[in-house]
């Protein structure tokens, strides 16, 4: 592209109002930022740091922090990802190495369909279909017969748990981490494939050894990426966990996160609540943006470093 | 390609079409906005859509946001009038930029609901039960305290699990007033609120999430509004009241509760724990809050009009929806404040 | 192959299954919700659901209309403004970009893309409901506008820089003048992509719940003006959903249904327009 300042003054006009386009999207972000930052300054006066290892949540004796809802978003987007990945990743290995040719399209297809379900279908679903499934089938039995010894599966069972929160966010973080793994994995030289197949390898054996070189920190990224969105989730959430500020240690224990929160009460929230409503907002959406730029850094560090070795 | 262009293009332009000529389309319809408790909002969704048919240019709109959030957005001035289970305290209405009135609509009772199994109806608690059960002194099923005004039943040897609340909420603010009235130690270890911190138990949102919580858990048991009790077919308890008899909730009973009270002025009262032989101890109002001074004169009488026909026309359509009518002193007393509602100093009646 | 021990044979095999069986986990999901939607949505899907408004419990025959005409007026009320935007922003990235202000609005629109949807609407009741003291279909397009500018300002940047440089410098060489190089030759190369792109993020916000929660608030009959609160079709299946009545869980399913199939329509058709192109 031309580098020189032109000189026509229709196109330094349109130059201009690009600009001005582009000023105008960095002003919304920026408010953005400046509306959770005012409107969370009354709680962040009144309980400072505190606020983050503080797990009251007392709207009668005005009392707020952030704890328990942190740990439920957190444990429920782990547990996700704990579920997401595993499966994301032998999917792409499937599509990208294994299925014949007429079933790649389709598959990848509908994978990428359940990423445009919108959350609150997913929601929908969960409270009916997902919610008394696992109960019945999974979280009565496991409660009955290890949660006697094994804190985790610990009942009573009520059916909307973190349990229900963690499976139901993996399911719609999968497409995310399918598609950067497929892409992660399409970035694996053919010859080195052919390689390892030519010297009497296995497919398995091509796999294990070609994404263990190269595909480790990518899948990787796309972990972080799948975190990043599994963190920001809102109504699915907040329709299967069950609503309850609380630290524990079961599965089957109901949990609250911190887009839940706000969902739930901002529309009944006023003064200090309110103001610790958006503080937790703004933590949130430090979080994310933490997560996110991670999850950037170390993709792009691997497009840089795989153009350099092809 | 380019078709696909001109097709966004057009619809583009279609709507923007639309979102001018919607703009004086107004002239039309006036419509008024309120939001707040979740209780009463399938009797207030149908009074509003009944009004409409009869009244036609008229359109009320309601969303149930909960009491706090009806409080909270008539407060700040975004809703037209708001709702609520519980009465505004002092200190809310500080924060009001005029007065308030609050209008009752209807008498809702609060239902204590169990989930025991061999015990599919007949469960009968005091008031001392009650208070202990849900502060967590009585722990199992088989309490010999449970035992003794229970002989016939066969309570079984589980725990007691207690589900709440978890939102801000009338129902809770109504529940809690009754048993700090009953219970001394209630009121000084918990107190009264629409969201207290509770000593035990487990929380679901709104009241559904509570009855959902007590279906799904045998052994528990929780609070919800008769209207979501009923609809829900839960198993419900039959409360001691005041004159020692055993009372379940009905519709007669909750209208019992509301007969035997006198009405202060601004409506603010509480009828729990009652006086009458047929009274249903834990029962409450529920109001309409609205502005005595409205800015809008037309949207003030439509406003005005509507109440008018709510404790009125509007009261016998409660008790299909389990909601008890409002006695006729009360109806009396309400079209006395109505005259009360100006706009720039003119009465809007 | 006989050099292939029976062993390394079988693990083969084996994982060969597994990571059928991890696909075939992947898209269990999706069918099972198809499933559940026709099968529990269909009874109620009738012509009166589309037409109707809703109407209260126990009476027959209440609809979505409302929330249907609620939710096209909020996305295309949000795509007015937001297209222009969004895509002269991805124009400046990709063809004038440069220095301090470049990188600044691309971190901007990268980090505002990833941020949850549920505090855009703390930002529309903030900046939007409480001046105007009401809620509206304008406090909504707001909140929904921070979701849609990054996601198409970046397809655009994207979508710009896939345009060689020699139709550019060919343009240019032929004594057009820049801007309308850009706008008739770049933009219009990169057309397909950009359209998929726009699609893609309104069927996005077709679908989005928590924006509209405390922006729009929700309206049970037809919103007759834009500075009036509005009803949406994601709204409506959430309130159904976590109502205590059998009959409105019923509402809820098929509601969903006419907004999944709403999607998925916008979401199909904006893939294939690029895969024709292509």
């Amino acid at each position: 592209m031309p580098k020189k300042v032109s000189k026509n003054p229709k196109d330094r006009a349109f130059e201009a109002l690009s600009a001005f386009f582009a000023a105008m999207v960095l002003t919304l972000g920026l408010l953005l930022l400046l509306v959770l930052l005012y409107e969370s300054l009354p709680a962040l006066r009144k309980f400072g740091a505190g606020f983050i290892v503080s797990q009251a949540w007392n709207p009668v004796e005005k009392e707020f922090g952030a704890l328990s809802f942190i740990y439920g978003t957190v444990i429920t987007s782990f547990l996700a990802i704990l579920l997401a990945v595993p499966l994301s990743v032998g999917a792409a290995i499937f599509i990208n190495d294994f299925a014949p040719q007429w079933l790649k399209k389709p598959v990848s297809l509908l994978a990428e369909l359940l990423a445009a379900i919108p959350s609150v279908i997913y929601g929908l679903w969960g409270i009916f279909v997902l919610v008394p499934m696992l109960r019945s089938a999974f979280m009565k039995p496991m409660a009955k017969y290890f949660g006697w010894w094994i804190p985790l599966f610990k009942g009573p069972v009520y059916g909307p748990s973190v349990l229900a929160a963690s499976v139901l966010l993996s399911i719609m973080i999968v497409p995310f981490i399918l598609s950067v793994s497929r892409e992660v994995l399409a970035t694996v030289p053919v010859r080195q494939k052919e390689a390892v197949l030519a010297i009497g390898g296995t497919r398995w054996e091509m796999i294990r050894i070609v994404v263990g070189q190269h595909c480790i920190p990518g899948i990787f990224g796309a972990t972080v990426l799948g975190l990043g969105r599994a963190l920001g989730e809102t109504m699915a959430v907040t329709m299967v966990i069950g609503n309850r500020p609380d630290i524990f240690y079961s599965l089957f224990h109901q949990g609250y996160s911190m887009a839940a929160v706000i969902a739930n009460e901002f529309a009944e929230a006023a003064d200090l609540q309110l103001s610790s409503l958006i503080l937790i907002g703004l933590l949130l959406f430090i979080l994310t943006f933490l997560v996110n730029l991670a999850a950037k850094w170390i993709l792009s560090n691997l497009v840089k470093n795989t153009s350099l070795r092809n | 390609m380019s078709k696909a262009v001109k097709f966004l293009a057009i619809v583009v332009l279609s709507v923007a079409v639309m979102s001018i000529t919607a703009v004086p389309g107004i002239a039309a319809d006036l419509a008024l906005n309120g939001a707040g408790a979740s209780f009463p909002y399938p009797l207030y969704m149908k009074w509003f859509s009944e009004y409409s048919n009869s009244n036609v240019g008229v359109k009320f709109n309601y969303q149930s946001i909960g009491s706090g959030g009806g409080i909270k957005q008539i407060t700040a001035g975004t809703v037209d009038f708001g709702a609520s289970d519980a009465p505004m305290t002092e200190e809310e209405m500080s924060k009001l930029p005029g007065p308030i009135l609050h209008i009752p609509t209807a008498i809702g009772a609060v239902a204590i609901i169990y989930n025991l199994e061999g015990v599919p109806s007949g469960l009968r608690l005091t008031q001392d039960l009650l208070a202990e059960i849900f502060i967590g002194k009585i722990t199992r099923w088989n309490d010999p305290k449970i035992f003794e005004i229970n002989k016939e039943l066969k309570l079984p040897n589980t725990d007691i699990v207690i589900a709440q609340r978890s939102d801000g909420s009338g129902t809770t603010d109504i529940f809690t007033n009754y048993l700090s009235t009953v219970s001394a130690e209630w009121r000084t270890k918990v107190g009264r609120g629409k969201s207290v911190k509770w000593p035990v138990g487990i929380g679901g949102k709104g009241n559904e999430g509570v009855a959902g919580l007590v279906k799904q858990t045998p052994g528990a048991v929780g609070y919800v509004e008769l209207a979501y009790a009923k609809q829900n077919k839960m198993t419900v308890a039959s409360l001691r009241n005041r004159e020692g008899q055993f009372v379940a909730p009905t519709i007669e009973a909750t209208s019992a509760a509301a007969a035997g009270i006198t009405m202060p002025a601004d409506f603010r009262a509480s009828i729990v724990d009652s006086p009458g032989k047929e009274s249903y101890p834990i029962a409450g109002l529920t109001w309409l809050l609205v502005y005595k001074e409205q800015t809008d004169a037309a949207k003030g009488k439509a406003l005005v009009q509507f109440l008018k026909w709510a404790i009125t026309d509007g009261q016998s359509m409660g008790a299909a929806l389990d909601y008890a009518p409002l006695p006729k002193p009360v109806t009396d007393m309400v079209d006395k404040t109505l005259r009360q509602i100006t706009s720039q100093g003119k009465a809007l009646y | 192959m006989n050099t292939l021990s029976f062993r390394r044979k079988a693990i083969d095999t084996g994982m060969r299954w597994a990571f059928c069986l991890c696909a075939f986990l992947v898209i269990l999901p999706l069918f099972m919700i198809f499933f559940d939607l026709v099968s529990k949505g269909a009874k109620e899907l009738q012509w009166s659901l589309l037409t109707n408004l809703p109407r209260p419990v126990g009476e027959e025959g209440g609809g979505i209309a409302n929330g249907i005409l609620g939710s096209f007026v909020i996305t295309l009320l949000t795509m007015i403004w937001s297209v222009p935007i969004a895509v002269m922003c991805g124009i400046y990235l990709a063809e004038y970009g440069k220095g301090r202000l470049a990188s600044a609005v691309r971190f901007t629109v990268d980090s505002l893309a990833g941020v949850p949807s549920i505090i855009m609407g703390i930002f529309g009741y903030t900046l939007v409901v409480l001046p105007m003291k009401r809620f509206s279909a304008w406090a909504g397009a707001a909140a929904l506008t921070m979701i849609f500018v990054p996601i198409v300002a970046r397809t655009t940047e994207d979508m710009l820089r896939t345009v060689s440089q020699p139709v550019r410098e060919a343009a240019l060489a032929l004594g057009i003048e820049r801007w309308k190089t850009t706008l008739y030759i770049v933009l219009r190369t990169a057309q397909a992509g950009i359209l998929t792109g726009i699609l893609l993020a309104m069927a996005r916000i077709l679908g989005e719940t928590a924006p509209l929660l405390f922006t729009i608030l929700g309206n049970q009959f037809w919103q007759t003006r834009l500075d009036q609160p509005t009803a949406a079709m994601p709204l409506q299946v959430f309130s159904y959903a976590i109502s205590p009545y059998k009959e409105w869980h019923d509402k809820a399913w098929a509601a969903a249904l006419v907004l999944i199939t709403l999607v998925l329509f916008i979401n199909i058709g904006a893939r294939r327009l690029t895969r024709e192109k292509r």
